[in-house]
């Protein structure tokens, strides 16, 4: 067929909002690593953790082996999209690579950094590594929870914001990783502030605040 | 590559290409200019508009030339709506529209427009009674489309229209899905307008109609030059117009024969897959649907990555979950016919078309069920395929 000069062989990758997976993406999507097989379920895991729910379209679950402070092992399983997958895989990999991760460094790979081995996602799916973050965390809380080491647990509690509306801090969260940007943005999802004006200037602080966290100074 | 996305849109077809090609630079006149080179364009026009009239059961009067499905839609609802304020606010339509149709209602909403959006049975499709029951003393128009884009259902327009009419109401028809594969003359319909649009019938895209009933007011959606009887200003797209009317001609001459072959086509496919992929069933009527249309929820897996497989394997189909949408919410169509969310998620349509054979039917029937065994694989859901289907409505 004649090349059109209109159709671009390859997608700027750099218009993430049109529908663009990297090579690493599309790797790990077709070839998943590290998840549970099905002739597996003795995988003796020192910690497992579960998010989502199949009806919001993502669910996730994890399980770990530690050793000396150490994930030496993971595996997971995923109902969702390819960047769930995807990014799923990526997360086990680098908790587990060299040797595997520290804990405490585990707990700091940020959905950002998943992002970046995956050489980018498209804006709409950034929601999609947070999940394996979340999973993660829950797996080494169970972790924390059967050896005793419950002071090392991090919660996640959510705080009120909107005192008229209930909408919370993580409904905030939430509202930035499906791609919300400014105010408006945000209230377009949550209605957040309509009837409590008064904690608008907070809610910008938070956008600001999960825009830097998830997307990066740039952005 | 097998193409299965024809609801999506359609290829322009070879003899629709031929009958255009003079139009770009041979016959490029204005239709308005007064001079010879407007004058054949503007004959050119009149007899597509007879064409199509004739195709369709009507009087070329009757026919606006627009600029897609989309703002047949617009103007048929929105136009008719603000003509016809005085009579009455109140304007009926179904949960399983396309957007063209329900967000158009919802424009309206904010106009002080009293919407009724009717809801569909597991099937999809609208009921007679409900229908009679909604209509008020201030109802002034019913939309329902005639096909569904996704589901494939086929709504009993002539019934439906016969029940507007007892009650003095208009009635609009969306056909894009029809014009391919279904009757579309206007007087057996019964309709007072009815959309179609070329990209759906092998025909070119950024072209389609309005059948305007005589004697129907529209206010126009586009103000300008006033072409098209005023209701739709603008330089008329002569090519594309062209191009509409002989995709128009070619799909309703073939339609009986091509149907026939399709719902074939369709069968073998919908069989195979429900007997070969576990946990799965039909979404949609299952007669009463597009010869065309295969749309199957298929469990404890997610669309989009079975999209990225097929698509691997050379299979270009489509998905109702919500991680292909930019709303990330999964289609309105399949959440209408009562499925909880985790099977919209996991719903795959396959639209098929001309070019499409028994052979490409078999590939798709050896290439899934790997597919959906290697998503399932990496999946932790479970979920019940009795309670799924016990969430349908009846």
């Amino acid at each position: 067929m004649e090349t059109h000069p209109d159709v671009k062989v390859k997608v700027d990758a750099t218009k993430r909002e049109q529908w663009f997976y990297t090579d690493v993406v599309r790797d790990h999507f077709f070839n998943p690593r590290n998840f549970l097989k099905k002739g597996e379920p003795d995988f003796k895991a020192d910690g497992m953790g579960m998010v989502g729910s199949p009806a919001c379209g993502d669910t996730m679950k994890m399980w770990i082996k530690v050793n000396g402070d150490r994930i030496v092992e993971c595996r997971w399983s995923t109902f969702g999209c390819a960047s769930a997958i995807a990014s799923t895989s990526m997360l086990s990999v680098m908790i587990t690579e060299s040797g595997g991760m520290k804990i405490d460094d585990a707990l700091k790979v940020k959905p950002q950094d998943i992002v970046n081995r995956l050489l980018d996602l498209p804006v709409r799916k950034f929601h999609c590594s947070v999940l394996g973050d979340k999973a993660l965390r829950a797996a080494v809380n169970d972790h924390f929870r059967r050896t005793g080491q419950n002071g090392r647990m991090v919660t996640e509690g959510a705080r009120v914001i909107d005192k008229v509306l209930s909408i919370t801090d993580k409904d905030i969260e939430e509202a930035v990783l499906e791609g919300a940007v400014t105010l408006a943005d945000v209230q377009k999802k949550t209605k957040v502030g309509t009837g409590d004006p008064a904690c608008i200037p907070e809610v910008e602080q938070l956008i600001r605040f999960y825009r830097e966290k998830y997307f990066g100074r740039d952005s | 590559m097998i193409y299965m996305d024809h609801a999506a849109t359609t290829p322009v077809r070879k003899e629709v290409v031929a009958a255009m090609a003079p139009f770009w630079t041979d016959i490029f006149g204005n239709p308005g200019s007064l001079h010879s080179k407007g004058l054949e364009a503007h004959e050119a026009l009149d007899s597509a508009r007879d064409r199509v009239a004739a195709v369709i059961g009507a009087n070329a009067m009757e026919i606006i030339f627009t600029g897609g499905g989309t703002e047949s839609c617009n103007l048929a609802i929105k136009g008719f709506a603000r003509a016809n304020k005085t009579k009455g606010r109140h304007i009926v339509t179904q949960l399983t529209e396309h957007h063209a149709v329900l967000d158009s209602c919802i424009a309206l909403e904010k106009e002080g427009f009293d919407i009724t959006y009717l809801p569909v049975d597991r099937h999809g499709l609208v009921s007679p009674e409900r229908l009679k029951a909604a209509i008020r003393s201030d109802t002034i128009l019913v939309t329902i489309m005639y096909a569904n884009n996704e589901i494939g259902t086929v709504q009993p327009i002539a019934e439906l229209s016969r029940i507007a009419h007892e009650r003095g109401v208009a009635f609009h028809t969306d056909a894009c899905q029809a014009g391919g594969q279904l009757d579309v003359n206007v007087q057996r319909l019964g309709v007072d307008m009815m959309t179609l649009n070329g990209s759906k019938i092998y025909g070119p895209k950024g072209v389609g109609m309005l059948y305007l009933k005589r004697g129907i007011k529209l206010e126009p959606v586009i103000h300008g030059g006033g072409q098209e009887g005023g209701l739709r200003s603008g330089t008329e797209n002569v090519p594309g117009i062209i191009g509409f009317a002989k995709a128009l001609e070619l799909a309703q001459a073939e339609r009986d024969v091509e149907s026939k072959r399709l719902t074939g086509l369709r069968d073998r496919l919908i069989e195979g897959i429900i007997e070969r992929v576990p946990k799965s069933f039909l979404n949609g009527h299952p007669t009463q649907r597009l010869s065309n249309n295969v749309n199957v929820s298929i469990l404890d897996i997610e669309g989009e990555a079975m999209i990225l497989h097929l698509n691997d394997a050379g299979i270009c189909a489509s998905t109702g979950s919500a991680c292909t949408s930019r709303s990330l919410e999964p289609s309105h169509v399949i959440r209408a016919i009562g499925l909880p969310y985790e099977a919209a998620h996991g719903s795959l349509r396959f639209t098929l078309g001309k070019e499409n054979t028994q052979a490409d039917v078999d590939r798709i029937l050896e290439v899934l069920p790997p597919i959906v065994t290697k998503l399932r694989e990496l999946s932790p859901v479970r979920l019940s395929m009795e309670s799924v289907l016990a969430a349908r409505r009846k």
